[in-house]
């Protein structure tokens, strides 16, 4: 826990920060939304992934890092809802837990959180991504009762039919690919239940993260295909928060994540220079 | 042209003839399986030793676990375990981690209840020079630093809890002969490893745990590698009836250059024995009338041998520098007791050997105990190293389960073996080297083994780092 409490406490001192730095932000925002119709939809991001859809479940394949994530994040988010002791751990520590997945892709978040007896939604852009997702959630036959539900929909969409619902968001390397990140924010936020949670991971805006994630994973171990990630769309840790703060939500923790290619292997690190998982609590009105 | 064909058709015939006949006789065969297939588990344990029952213990009461089916299958029949007045012949020395597991599993309790010798002193000394080591309990873990348990009472101890009410999801088969592990590659499709016995029956699992000692059947199926080697020694083991009564609470080693002389505390007037040496030797000493052993043994424990002027010195020379910086010199030593006599019939011999399986895993199978690592007796440390296993083992399955995995997902099984290695082998290996030093009687050797050892004594945190490490 220590590390984690230590970029709380930078986190703090960078909320301060946030002022000073959310007028640019806002500006931005306001002339991203002037232009554009109001979507967090990137038509182009969108395709680049349906195009993955069918090597999608195959662990060694094109997604292959982020089956091997699925180690981290899916702890990273029954820890953030339910914490007890040894003895007291079940098999189904999720279940009675309402669990939105946006951009679930293929389902592998999905899945990997009904399978702790959550009640998942997992919702896409991209239809052939949810068509993959929805065939393969019936080969598992732990999931038989438990299935998750997929929906080809947007998270503006989704929350407006179902807001004040979810006890958690997950948002998954997905914030990355959104073209309007406020309204992104916004609409997940607006999805949770007062006190429910929001888990989001993602690269940050680093000279590292632009290294490691888009020249070695694209172009020199083809762990992700080539055009997955645009730097310009990256965020930062500070720019999420802000986000989250000003949407009525508190960040608990921003949580550094490391990642080995060669060995395809995740860890937990203190520096979030490279990608970030962030959690963040809607507080009440 | 015509002939030709006909006869190509003909063949075809019949080999489409044939081919139906096997397919007949392979059904017979498949309808006769499934008569004497008799489930399928999730995890099945080959060995009822006492780190396989210990895990089966511990799949039965850890919160996630206890939701596994289970079957432990243990190759001798079942007995009735009735506490004698007189010790067992085979003991083991367990560390607080041990003792930890087994109270977790609420074992410790019938180990209590029944009979245990705490150690709370140990010195270890060499033949051929004035060079000793002492541990004090007091002094480095505020705790005992081992106990002397008989197998046989530890292995009754963890049955009781097995076979308690408490425990629903494991069966036993005692008298299992296993003939033949068929270990699938994983995958969804596959029906799991396949275990046949000797009687016909087959089981089925996800999970097959090799807890089947040294010569391991699970490990020969999985294919890895060995690494092993004899030592050309035996180790003797006694009950012993000792001069005096005392507290008894100190554990005696000498290494001997024959081989080290081990005395573990039973009660306040019995020991047990541990005692390695050639194989002619421990033949010639196994057919001595008890009374002549007895003076063998003594004889061990209080001989002068032959000894090197230089390290002599050397050794005195170190000690009267240690002695200016105030540190101990070794020069204080308690004196061993002396053996009387020695329970009749309880002199027996077991060869000694090093084993490392380079693998401790493969898909869906691990391995634990003995079938992963075998190691000279001399610093107490097999069971110990086998009842880590059982510990690292259920808890990065439980990590595993509560992340929503598979039981046999290769992470946790990568985890568990490479944890294990990290900390079996170099224990291992440290052991034998120790063995190896000591087996020898070259001055320079003993030289340096004995300024090692007396440094060692004097440093304090060395010490404590060496039995935390054995703890």
């Amino acid at each position: 826990m220590s590390p984690l409490s230590k970029t709380f406490i930078t986190m703090k001192s960078i909320s301060h920060l946030n002022k000073t730095i959310g007028r640019g932000i806002k500006i931005a925002q306001i002339s991203n939304n002037v232009t554009a119709a109001k979507t967090t939809i990137d038509t182009s991001h969108v395709e680049k992934h349906s195009q993955q859809a069918q090597g999608w479940w195959d662990p060694n394949g094109p997604m292959k890092a982020l089956h091997s994530y699925n180690l981290i994040r899916i702890p990273f988010i029954r820890d953030g809802l339910v914490s007890c002791s040894l003895d007291e751990r079940t098999l189904l520590p999720l279940s009675n837990k309402v669990i939105l997945d946006v951009g679930c892709g293929g389902g592998i978040v999905s899945e990997g959180i009904a399978r702790l007896g959550a009640k998942v939604t997992g919702i896409d852009a991209s239809k052939e991504l949810v068509e993959i997702a929805k065939e393969h959630c019936t080969i598992d036959s732990r999931l038989e009762n438990n299935r998750p539900s997929y929906h080809c929909t947007t998270v503006e969409e989704h929350s407006q039919h179902f807001f004040d619902h979810y006890d958690a968001v997950v948002a998954s390397e997905v914030i990355e690919h959104v073209a309007d990140k406020e309204l992104f924010i916004q609409s997940c936020v607006k999805a949770l239940k007062p006190g429910g949670k929001i888990f989001i991971t993602t690269p940050n805006r680093s000279k590292l993260s632009e290294f490691v994630t888009i020249c070695l994973s694209e172009h020199v171990f083809n762990l992700v295909p080539k055009g997955t990630h645009e730097y310009d769309k990256f965020t930062t840790p500070t720019e999420v928060t802000f986000l989250l703060e000003r949407n009525n939500c508190h960040v608990q923790l921003v949580h550094g994540i490391m990642y080995y290619p060669v060995i395809n292997k995740w860890a937990w690190t203190s520096s979030p220079l490279l990608i970030f998982a962030l959690q963040a609590v809607k507080l009440a009105e | 042209m015509l002939i030709t064909k006909s006869i190509q058709l003909n063949n075809i015939l019949v080999t489409r003839i044939t081919n139906i006949r096997s397919l007949t006789s392979y059904r017979k065969y498949s309808n006769n399986n499934e008569q004497k297939f008799k489930g399928k588990y999730d995890v099945i344990i080959a060995g009822g030793g006492m780190v396989g029952c210990a895990l089966a213990c511990a799949m039965g009461k850890k919160s996630l676990l206890s939701n596994l089916k289970v079957l432990l299958l243990e190759g001798s029949p079942d007995k009735k375990f009735k506490l004698k007045p007189e010790y067992s012949n085979r003991v083991v020395a367990l560390n607080q981690s041990t003792k930890s597991l087994m109270k977790s599993l609420e074992v410790w309790q019938h180990v209590e209840k029944m009979r245990l010798q705490p150690v709370r002193h140990m010195q270890v000394w060499d033949a051929c020079s004035d060079a000793l080591i002492s541990f004090c309990s007091s002094d480095i873990l505020d705790d005992d630093i081992s106990y002397i348990v008989e197998n046989d009472v530890l292995l009754e101890s963890i049955n009781i809890e097995l076979k308690s009410s408490t425990i629903k999801n494991v069966d036993i088969v005692y008298g299992a002969k296993v003939v033949g592990y068929e270990l699938s590659k994983g995958g969804h499709e596959s029906n799991g490893h396949i275990v046949k016995m000797h009687n016909g029956d087959t089981y089925s699992c996800d999970l097959l745990i090799g807890a089947d000692g040294a010569k391991s059947a699970v490990r020969e199926a999985m294919g890895v590698q060995y690494l092993s080697w004899n030592y050309d020694q035996m180790g003797i083991v006694a009950t012993l009836h000792l001069a005096e009564e005392t507290t008894n609470t100190t554990a005696w080693q000498r290494f001997l250059p024959t081989g080290p002389i081990a005395f573990l505390p039973l009660n306040s007037t019995k020991s047990s024995l541990v005692w390695s040496m050639t194989d002619t030797q421990a033949k010639e000493l196994l057919n001595l009338p008890e009374e002549r052993f007895v003076d063998a043994l003594n004889d061990a424990m209080w001989k002068q041998y032959p000894r090197s002027s230089v390290v002599d010195a050397c050794t005195s020379w170190l000690g009267s520098w240690l002695k200016r910086f105030d540190l101990p010199d070794g020069a204080e030593r308690q004196l061993p007791p002396s053996v009387q006599s020695i329970i009749s019939g309880s002199r027996a011999a077991f060869p000694l050997g090093f084993g490392h399986s380079t693998k401790y895993v493969a898909p869906g199978v691990a391995l634990i105990g003995d079938a992963a690592h075998r190691v000279h007796p001399l610093a107490g440390q097999g069971v110990n190293l086998g009842f880590g296993d059982v510990k690292d083992l259920i808890s990065f399955l439980s990590d595993s389960i509560y992340t929503g995995l598979d039981i046999t997902h290769p992470n946790w099984m990568e985890k568990y073996e490479s944890e294990r290695q990290r900390h079996n082998v170099p224990t291992q290996l440290a052991v034998d080297a120790l063995s190896r030093l000591y087996g020898a009687d070259l001055p320079p050797l003993v030289l340096a083994r004995s300024l090692g050892l007396q440094l060692t004594n004097a440093l304090h945190p060395i010490k404590k780092m060496i039995m935390s490490h054995a703890a």
